[in-house]
């Protein structure tokens, strides 16, 4: 396969993928700003999405202020964050476009229609409940491509790279949203379970899709350690980074055979998974949860660079 | 200037309104399917190539960069004498122009017999003198040709372009065929239509029956596109995946040790057949366009080694031109000794005195077109222009006379078209794709059909609003 073809496969997934965390987290930060004052928490929400999208610095150099207007425009609409779930859409047609040949029809389908559904949406006109719709619209689209690339792909190298872009971005994702609101799950004496953080901890679990599971997993009430549990360490929950590791893994795995050859990417995603796989979350909280987020989103990048110096150029 | 209504031959009905043979059952079906079938089934054509992103660009067109080209659901009927005909016309033809280039490159036999002018090869800006000599696998330059004709009576194609050079439109022929299927498959039932889809197949077994000889087992075929932004994008990744092989860009390929390799997961794998839909002017900025981004640095250096195969060869615009256009009729003699059997416009030179002094005479009566023009640019349409844009080109033409020729304006033939005032007959030409490779010359029944939208217009160019067509060749 050609090495663009198949970065053209990664990076699409990862679009896809990246426009649904950002819907996500829109979706969650619309839901704790419309807590009564008191609920939600002393920071401002606005600027936590914003963190947790990693473009506080470009957002700063846009706005003055976070609030619902300028974070919505930024994260979903405005054509100069490259990284808006508008041109995460684009850039994954683009990509689509230029892998027609590597993609099943369903899948183009996919991309090529919400792209066109996309420019339906008005963002200078845009109403509230619109809005939802247009969220709704995004995650949609991503649970429609991957669904298709599941039901139609070759299961061969293709498959394996866009599997691959996905993963790396979702495990990004969740340890990015983990990252920003570490501190409220952090066990505290004094107030565990108070009812200031117990929102927090529910806006995380949104943020990811979780709520549900997390009951399913528990049978408890929600505990900020159990949250932290569920993300980091539970291989059943497929948004983890347990396992997005496992997962990457047996791609990367199954790349190598395919190919006839192991290298650097194999052994970086080897050593992160056996620490997942191995971690406890006691020992994650005596040497810091902080840091261990910290560690892991280097550690992920790593993979990613590793994949693209491997096979993608 | 005097004005006569000109009685143009329509594919469908004889002058005295009754339906030629080719299209009975169809002129029946058009006379009691209710017209709201025939409109819902057209919105649903267009729906559906929107969704699967049949589209082309259209340069300098920001707002839209993705235009659909419009497709009308009455197909064109040709039968099969009349296929037949046409189709051994095509072959000679092409086979003319294969000839031709060999020379022109090699021992250039038709000037020492006087036949063509030195300038039509040497005066030629698309002249590559870097094919001087150069061998190409089985003497075969052009591969893929796309043959304009179009038709002025019941027995006469008239040729009006020979487009060797990366001729385009072919998936166009592919889908309409497929859409026409999808929404009127009881047509299908009716009419014994000779089947297209094995095009790709062709194509690919022309391409490696090319490929070089230095290659070993099977040759390794790949597609070469300038990348999305080109107007033709959709038709390079559709062939693409038909042909089962890599969509290449410049950047993924590289040159080393005279061979042409490119990049894969799996390390450089070696290319030994491009079919490239990339020009001769940037395939390789070390020998053409030095700031052109889209070749292969070296990429001529490996072809003049013969280690790769190029579709269609470099060089190849000397045979397509309007100049040399005026010269097939001889250039077949010369080559085949055979009559031309496709028909050539009647061309009047401009660069020959008396051939200038009968077209400055007649200018309001003639097509006046630059030699090197495309696309309906640098030309004059005598009949449709004003009497200043006359005197005006008139004077170009006395300026310059070896950049024109002239050709009387030709009848085009009409075929039914769904219009918005319903049913009527609209021109067009028709473009049939012939694939030359070792051991045979393919060429599928039919081509793509272009009709001219607007009433009583004979540009069928879709870059001025003209749509397609499925072409059917009737197997009886």
């Amino acid at each position: 396969m050609l090495s663009r073809t198949a970065s053209n496969l990664y990076w699409l997934s990862r679009y896809v993928e990246r426009a649904e965390c950002l819907a996500r987290i829109l979706d969650a930060t619309y839901r704790l700003s419309a807590l009564p004052q008191g609920y939600g928490s002393e920071t401002n929400e606005w600027d936590s999405a914003i963190a947790t999208a990693g473009s506080v610095i470009s957002f700063k150099e846009n706005y003055k202020e976070a609030n619902e207007r300028t974070v919505t425009e930024w994260l979903a609409f405005s054509p100069e964050n490259p990284a808006s779930i508008r041109n995460c859409l684009e850039i994954a047609r683009t990509n689509a476009r230029s892998v027609r040949t590597a993609l099943t029809g369903e899948m183009w389908d996919a991309i090529n229609s919400a792209w066109h559904e996309l420019h339906r949406y008005d963002p200078k006109r845009i109403t509230r409940e619109e809005f939802t719709r247009f969220l709704n619209f995004v995650m949609e689209t991503s649970v429609r491509f991957d669904g298709t690339s599941f039901r139609t792909m070759l299961r061969n190298d293709a498959y394996w790279f866009s599997r691959l872009g996905f993963l790396v971005e979702r495990a990004d994702a969740t340890a990015r949203i983990l990252d920003v609101k570490y501190h409220v799950l952090l066990p505290r004496e004094a107030q565990v379970g108070g009812p200031l953080d117990y929102f927090q901890w529910a806006s995380i679990l949104r943020s990811v899709s979780a709520r549900t599971s997390y009951h399913w997993v528990y049978r408890d009430s929600v505990k900020p350690w159990l949250v932290a549990d569920l993300l980091i360490l539970n291989r059943q929950m497929p948004r983890s980074l347990a396992s997005c590791y496992e997962n990457i893994n047996r791609y990367l795995d199954d790349l190598a055979q395919f190919y006839g050859r192991q290298g650097q990417a194999q052994r970086l995603a080897r050593a992160t998974a056996s620490r997942l796989e191995n971690g406890r979350m006691e020992d994650i909280f005596q040497s810091g949860l902080h840091e261990f987020i910290t560690q892991f989103l280097i550690d992920n990048n790593r993979v990613g660079n590793a994949i693209g110096d491997q096979y993608l150029i | 200037m005097s004005s006569r209504t000109p009685s143009f031959f329509d594919e469908m009905r004889a002058p005295d309104g009754s339906v030629r043979p080719a299209y009975q059952q169809l002129a029946h079906w058009l006379d009691t399917v209710p017209k709201d079938v025939l409109d819902y089934r057209r919105k649903e054509a267009e729906f559906i190539f929107r969704r699967i992103g049949i589209t082309f660009a259209v340069y300098g067109d920001a707002a839209s960069t993705e235009r659909l080209i419009p497709f009308d659901i009455i197909p064109r009927i040709l039968n099969r004498g009349e296929w037949q005909k046409l189709s051994r016309g095509l072959e000679q033809r092409v086979k003319a122009l294969n000839a031709y280039l060999h020379d022109a490159y090699n021992k250039r036999e038709i000037l020492r017999a006087g036949i063509v002018p030195e300038e039509l090869i040497f005066g030629n800006p698309v002249f590559r003198p870097e094919m001087n000599g150069q061998q190409v696998p089985h003497n075969i330059y052009v591969m893929i040709a796309g043959i304009d004709v179009v038709r002025v009576d019941p027995d006469n194609f008239y040729v009006l372009e020979d487009n060797a050079r990366v001729p385009s439109g072919v998936s166009y022929m592919l889908e309409n065929r497929e859409i026409m299927l999808r929404l009127f498959p009881e047509l299908f039932i009716d009419h014994p239509v000779a089947p297209v889809e094995n095009y790709a197949d062709d194509l690919l077994a022309t391409l490696k029956s090319v490929a070089p000889l230095t290659s070993s087992g099977d040759p390794t075929v790949v597609l070469m596109t300038p990348g999305i932004y080109n107007s033709a994008y959709y038709e390079h990744s559709f062939l693409a995946d038909k042909l089962g092989c890599e969509l290449v860009e410049g950047r993924d390929m590289f040159v080393k040790g005279d061979m042409l390799y490119m990049r894969t997961t799996e390390g450089p794998k070696r290319v030994d057949v491009i079919y490239r839909r990339v020009d001769d002017d940037f395939i390789d900025p070390l020998v053409f366009r030095p700031d052109s981004m889209l070749g292969v640095p070296g990429l001529m250096s490996v072809y003049q080694a013969g280690n790769v195969t190029l579709a269609n060869a470099v060089g190849t615009g000397i045979a397509d031109d309007k100049a040399v256009y005026s010269y097939m009729p001889d250039i077949i003699k010369f080559y085949l000794g055979e009559e031309p059997i496709l028909k050539n416009v009647e061309t009047y030179r401009c660069r020959e005195p008396d051939q200038l002094k009968y077209v400055l005479e007649n200018i309001d009566k003639l097509v006046v077109k630059e030699v090197h023009g495309s696309g309906g640019y640098g030309m004059l349409i005598g009949p449709a222009a004003d009497k200043k844009t006359i005197e005006a080109f008139a004077a170009k033409v006395k300026a310059a006379p070896d950049g024109f020729i002239a050709q009387p304006t030709l009848a085009l033939s009409t075929c039914p078209t769904f219009v918005e005032e319903g049913i009527a007959p609209r021109h067009v030409d028709l473009r049939p794709f012939v694939l030359t490779g070792r051991d045979k010359v393919r060429i599928v029944p039919g081509g793509l059909t272009r009709v001219a939208l607007s009433k009583g217009s004979l540009v069928v160019n879709s870059s001025q609003g003209g749509g397609t067509k499925d072409t059917w060749v009737l197997d009886r």
